[in-house]
């Protein structure tokens, strides 16, 4: 074992010898370089999220058919650091009769709970926080902590505005969480597991050619987990504000802005992962883990992009348009989805790899087309009800 | 000392203090929110006894929906901004000297349980506690009666809260 | 290792305190709160004796999610109907909601 094949375990042997050696026991040494390995990482994390910004502001640029930020150094590149100084150096103000204590804690849980998901995000094969055999339940839990911190944020700014988009965004939350853990129980049926690298490891097919069903309800759920566009009506400028954020400036508002940007990039992890073979590329990874973290995080910008894509080109939906769209559509068909997916799973479990893979594409494709002609023809009644039947043209002599 | 009973000291104080906080501050909104300290350190509590699923099942059904539901209620049900009147009843002495019974009563009688201070055993290798808990809840010689009794009763919470808090202008 | 003694005692403590929330406070939600702290000190209880009696029988955890089901929909009608009260009678504080006394 090399530093190539193993770098983690060759650093953390390395500096716990250096702990040890200086006088410290074993736990105490174990511990510490836990800690030391958990900072570093939270550190490239936070290099990734300013490398975010400047991504999210040239790709809205050039779908909007401009060029965004080309001032500051080559192609814009230092522009996120000059929005981070002009954050920092913004005057701190607390609004009069905000909870202190509450108000100031809200971005830093929010912050937390986008950085605490890549504990289980596997980046190569021998390299990852955790290897938690129930990943994808923790990807709800983590989501739980960041509703927490959104209706901390808009009750305590002491602003009917801030309550009414939080409370909007915590419904939209809480609704979304339900498809999303629906379907995200189809790569668990496929590969036995809930954890993260279990579930890579058995995806010799990605899972987006055996459920690409699944893959877009899980995009749509986790578009709306993140409080985007389309999505977005707890805090569309041109709506209400800035919804839940709207008392907060400088630093705290940049932790909910970047904490968004990570958020993001974190669900086009999560994407890849469950969807699209994670840091798998033909068996490149197994090369050495280095090219298996370029590969997964290559994956998971084309899934940023995807998300930055659906952003700047849909229009923004109405809050209760959005529930009724959860509950009437997304949910059922999410449910029949697990259940035509589990009953096919036990059908044809014995069967060749290309039957198992047709059968369940055809499958998915017959409960989407289906789920849309139910909704095409519950459309066309709605439709007739409201502007009566069509006339058909009557030949006259 | 070992380092599994200081964190669970530390674990356990931390739940208990939140717990107080829990029940006597007065802003209830504060309230919720060292619910939600609470069930955090249970959480914890839980990963200490190697069940791991549920600590996560914990944080999922009681913080991400069970204290927001408190916390929605809370802000629905304010009548003025500000909380007016004593936090707790004028007898409240009377609950305080119940629940010390209680406590007593219930230490008591545990410590004279032969099996009080017992150890716990080493879990067997290979042991998945998920598996197993899968094949008991969905297994007809193991628990899948009450299972599916337990999904119709939330069924039916269900629709009872969604028409009792319905509005009907 | 931590002895059995130490989870039990908290889980007694734990339900202590949700009793006082629940026999001494005036507001409805507040009271809820308190069942809430009881049932997760049985929950605790549950666990603990899962983890310190035979490991492979499920009983404990099975048992414990039974009562994360039935306590999210306690709290879920409970609410609804505290949500309910309040807007006919326009209070929350329990001793005000006597309409059914003598």
């Amino acid at each position: 074992m090399n530093f190539w094949n193993d770098p983690l375990k060759v650093a953390a042997d390395w500096l716990t010898g250096i702990f040890v050696g200086w006088g410290m026991n074993d736990i105490f040494a174990h511990v510490l370089v836990v800690f030391l390995g958990i900072f570093v990482l939270v550190l490239i994390l936070m290099v990734i999220d300013i490398l975010l910004v400047w991504i999210e502001r040239k790709v809205v640029a050039r779908f909007q058919d401009r060029i965004g930020p080309n001032r500051l150094g080559p192609f814009g590149l230092i522009q996120p650091f000059a929005d981070i100084i002009k954050l920092l150096i913004k005057e701190d103000i607390t609004p009069d009769g905000a909870d202190k204590v509450v108000y100031n804690i809200a971005p830093m849980l929010s912050m937390m709970s986008v950085l605490i998901l890549w504990a289980v995000v596997p980046l190569a094969p021998v390299m990852l926080s955790v290897d938690l055999n129930m990943g994808v339940l923790f990807i709800i839990a983590a989501g739980s902590i960041g509703t927490l911190s959104i209706i901390m944020a808009g009750w305590s700014s002491n602003n009917k505005f801030s309550v009414i988009g939080a409370f909007r965004q915590v419904a939209v939350m809480i609704s979304f969480e339900v498809p999303m853990l629906a379907v995200m129980l189809i790569p668990t049926i496929f590969s036995g597991s809930m954890g993260m690298n279990a579930i890579i490891q058995h995806q010799n097919i990605w899972y987006v050619f055996l459920s690409p069903l699944a893959a877009l309800i899980f995009m749509i759920a986790a578009i709306a987990e993140l409080g985007r566009a389309p999505f977005d009506l707890a805090e569309g400028e041109s709506e209400l504000v800035a919804g839940f954020n709207v008392e907060y400036s400088g630093m705290k508002f940049g932790m909910f802005y970047a904490g968004e940007l990570l958020h993001a990039f974190t669900f086009g992890g999560f994407w890849t992962i469950l969807f699209f073979g994670g840091y798998r590329f033909f068996g490149l990874e197994q090369v050495s883990p280095f090219l298996a973290i370029a590969i997964i995080l290559f994956k998971a910008m084309v899934g940023y992009w995807v998300i930055m894509w659906v952003k700047y080109t849909v229009m923004r939906i109405r809050i209760d348009q959005m529930l009724a769209f959860n509950w009437k559509f997304l949910t059922p068909v999410a449910f029949v989805l697990v259940m035509v997916t589990a009953l096919m799973n036990a059908l044809l479990r014995g069967a060749g790899s290309w039957l198992y893979v047709t059968g369940m594409f055809l499958s998915n494709i017959i409960v989407a087309w289906v789920s849309l002609e139910i909704v095409r023809s519950i459309g066309k009644k709605e439709r007739e009800r409201l502007e009566g039947p069509k006339q058909v043209a009557e030949a006259h002599h | 000392m070992t380092g599994e009973q200081i964190i669970f000291l530390i674990v356990g104080a931390v739940t208990l203090i939140c717990g107080l906080l829990v029940v006597t501050v007065r802003n209830l909104v504060h309230a919720a929110l060292w619910l939600v300290a609470t069930l955090f350190g249970v959480a914890i509590l839980y990963t200490l006894l190697n069940a791991s699923f549920l600590a996560v099942v914990q944080v999922v059904v009681y913080i991400g929906a069970i204290a927001i539901l408190f916390i929605f209620a809370v802000m629905l049900t304010r009548r003025q901004a500000a909380e007016t009147g004593p936090s707790v009843n004028t007898n409240w002495w009377v609950g305080a000297l119940m629940s010390v019974l209680t406590f007593a009563g219930l230490a008591y009688l545990l410590q004279t349980w032969s099996g009080f201070s017992k150890q716990a055993s080493s879990i067997p290798s290979g042991f998945d506690a998920i598996n197993q808990l899968g094949e008991a809840l969905t297994s007809p010689v193991g628990y899948v009666l009450p299972f599916e009794v337990a999904s119709v009763l939330l069924l039916a919470a269900l629709v009872g809260a969604v028409y009792l808090a319905f509005n009907k202008k | 290792m931590i002895p059995l003694s130490w989870y039990l005692i908290l889980a007694a403590g734990l339900f202590s305190i949700g009793l006082f929330g629940v026999l001494a406070r005036r507001n409805a939600v507040a009271i809820l709160l308190g069942v809430e702290l009881m049932l997760n000190a049985v929950n605790i209880n549950l666990v603990a004796f899962w983890r310190y009696g035979d490991v492979s029988l499920m009983a404990g955890q099975v048992f414990a999610i039974i009562v994360f089901a039935v306590a999210a929909a306690e709290v879920a009608v409970g609410l609804a109907l505290v949500i309910s009260v309040y807007r006919r009678r326009n209070t929350v504080v329990a001793e005000e909601l006597d309409l059914l006394k003598w």
